[in-house]
């Protein structure tokens, strides 16, 4: 089953796209899939939760799964930081997340 | 000037497995990476993790993959530039290049493979509005001589193992150290996390936390940094310090190959992988997660495989007027450049009775 997620570029242009829930793909990698971002600026990393460059906020009211320790860490030193940061890497796509909003953090 | 007849850029897995394909062609390699030591990513960023798509290998960390490299191409006795990174590029008129790196140090060589991954690894910087202005002027993003610091206070912003250990450090060495972090809680090896708590009870390091550097001060030099504690801007406070030195990791930028010329798409460099990973340049080539084309793959096997086409490649580049047909190291074995000889033992060959 696909959910359907809007997801705000860097340029705040709205898409609004569908995400596989049995590919066990994360926003992150969603965001790579339909290429909103320039590939070599978000998922630098690969998805270890080691950099920030997948950095969304979450404009949309859905309860997400709890950080882990190593999101929170990197979060900790990612700059443009607000309220509403996750790592898009750390975000599972999955059957609750149907109507998501997230819009992507600049680069840094 | 360092003469070589592959010059790698970039000693990730990528970089130093090209040095053992180019060695068993009897080419000789020299390696520049940014970073103080090889490895790559492997090293810099994820040692500890397991990576379990090498073949014949179901699982292996990231550090250990570096070892074994090291190790399988050490008989041919690799040159390294370490610390230094790959800025400018100049084609001579026989076809072969200069490359010099930001200290200077010159490399001649007839074929350049850039093995530089996602780019050089470099300083990420907090926004500070005026923290440009006092680089090199109280700010420092690395400590290269910690004896600069001696009998001066610092102030270190981080929650690494960096920042932990360069307060561990440079408490002994400077006047003054100060560590501040956004939050209570460090990510570090735990006897780090251990010995600045320690440090702290013993009052040879200040803790902040949770804490952020807002603003600079100072006119001709740093003199004092603004300290926000809570997020909150009531409880703003002014601590004078000789050095800031913010450490926040590092993060890899394609830097200055992004201006030799080289066709660039996606932040990667396209290469002909029809062949032989060849660049627009012909000479240089890209090799390993630097490089794109269609169907790229960001994976260390396929850094050996293209690591491997680009050293037969070059070797026709190298020596026009040879024959060369691949062998097996099997058959052939590995002859090293420092006389070691490795070969599969004879068989016996001889009757029963």
């Amino acid at each position: 089953m696909d959910v359907i997620l809007t997801i705000i570029d860097r340029d705040g242009v709205e898409h609004r796209v569908e995400a596989p829930t049995d590919m066990a793909m994360n926003l992150m990698e969603v965001v790579r899939s339909y290429e909103l971002a320039p590939e070599g600026t978000i998922g630098v990393c690969g998805g270890m939760a080691m950099c920030a460059s997948c950095q969304c906020y979450v404009k949309s009211n859905h309860e997400l799964p709890e950080k882990s320790d190593d999101e929170e860490a990197m979060l900790s030193e990612a700059f443009n930081v607000e309220e509403d940061s996750r790592l898009g890497c750390q975000i599972h796509i999955t059957e609750s997340l149907e109507g998501l909003v997230v819009e992507l953090a600049p680069e840094e | 000037m360092i003469k070589t007849d592959i010059l790698i850029i970039g000693a990730g897995p990528t970089g130093l497995f090209a040095v053992f394909e180019a060695g068993l062609l009897k080419l000789k390699c020299h390696i520049i990476d940014a970073l103080p030591q090889p490895g790559g990513q492997l090293a810099e960023l994820y040692p500890k993790k397991p990576i379990y798509d090498i073949p014949g290998f179901p699982e292996v960390l990231a550090g250990d993959l570096v070892d074994n490299l090291m190790e399988q191409i050490k008989s041919f006795q690799p040159g390294f530039t370490l610390g230094e990174k790959a800025e400018t590029i100049e084609k001579l008129e026989d076809g072969s290049f200069i490359v010099s790196t930001d200290a200077g140090t010159k490399h001649h060589a007839p074929i350049i493979a850039i093995a530089g991954g996602l780019g050089s690894f470099e300083p990420r910087k907090p926004k500070i509005d005026n923290l440009a202005y006092f680089e090199k002027k109280g700010v420092e993003y690395m400590i290269k001589d910690p004896e600069k610091f001696r009998n001066q206070s610092v102030v270190i912003a981080g929650g690494g193992d960096s920042a932990l250990d360069w307060s561990i450090f440079l408490a002994d060495v400077a006047s003054e150290v100060t560590l501040v972090h956004r939050r209570n809680e460090f990510r570090g090896a735990l006897e780090s996390v251990d010995r600045v708590k320690e440090l702290k009870d013993m009052g040879k390091i200040k803790l902040i936390t949770p804490a952020e550097i807002v603003n600079l001060k100072g006119e001709d030099h740093l003199n004092s940094v603004i300290i926000r504690k809570n997020n909150n801007p009531q409880e703003d406070f002014e601590l004078p310090t000789d050095y800031f030195i913010p450490l926040f990791g590092l993060s890899p930028k394609l830097g200055p190959i992004a201006n030799w010329g080289l066709e660039i798409e996606k932040n990667a460099i396209k290469v002909d992988n029809t062949l032989d990973y060849q660049t627009n340049i012909p000479g240089i080539y890209a090799i390993g997660d630097v490089n794109t084309y269609p169907g790229k793959l960001k994976l260390i096997l396929c850094g050996f495989h293209e690591a491997t086409l680009m050293c037969q490649s070059a070797f026709q580049k190298i020596h026009p007027e040879k024959r060369y047909v691949m062998k097996y190291t099997t058959v052939g074995g590995v002859t090293g450049f420092d006389g070691t000889k490795k070969e599969a033992p004879k068989a016996v060959v001889k009757s029963i009775d």
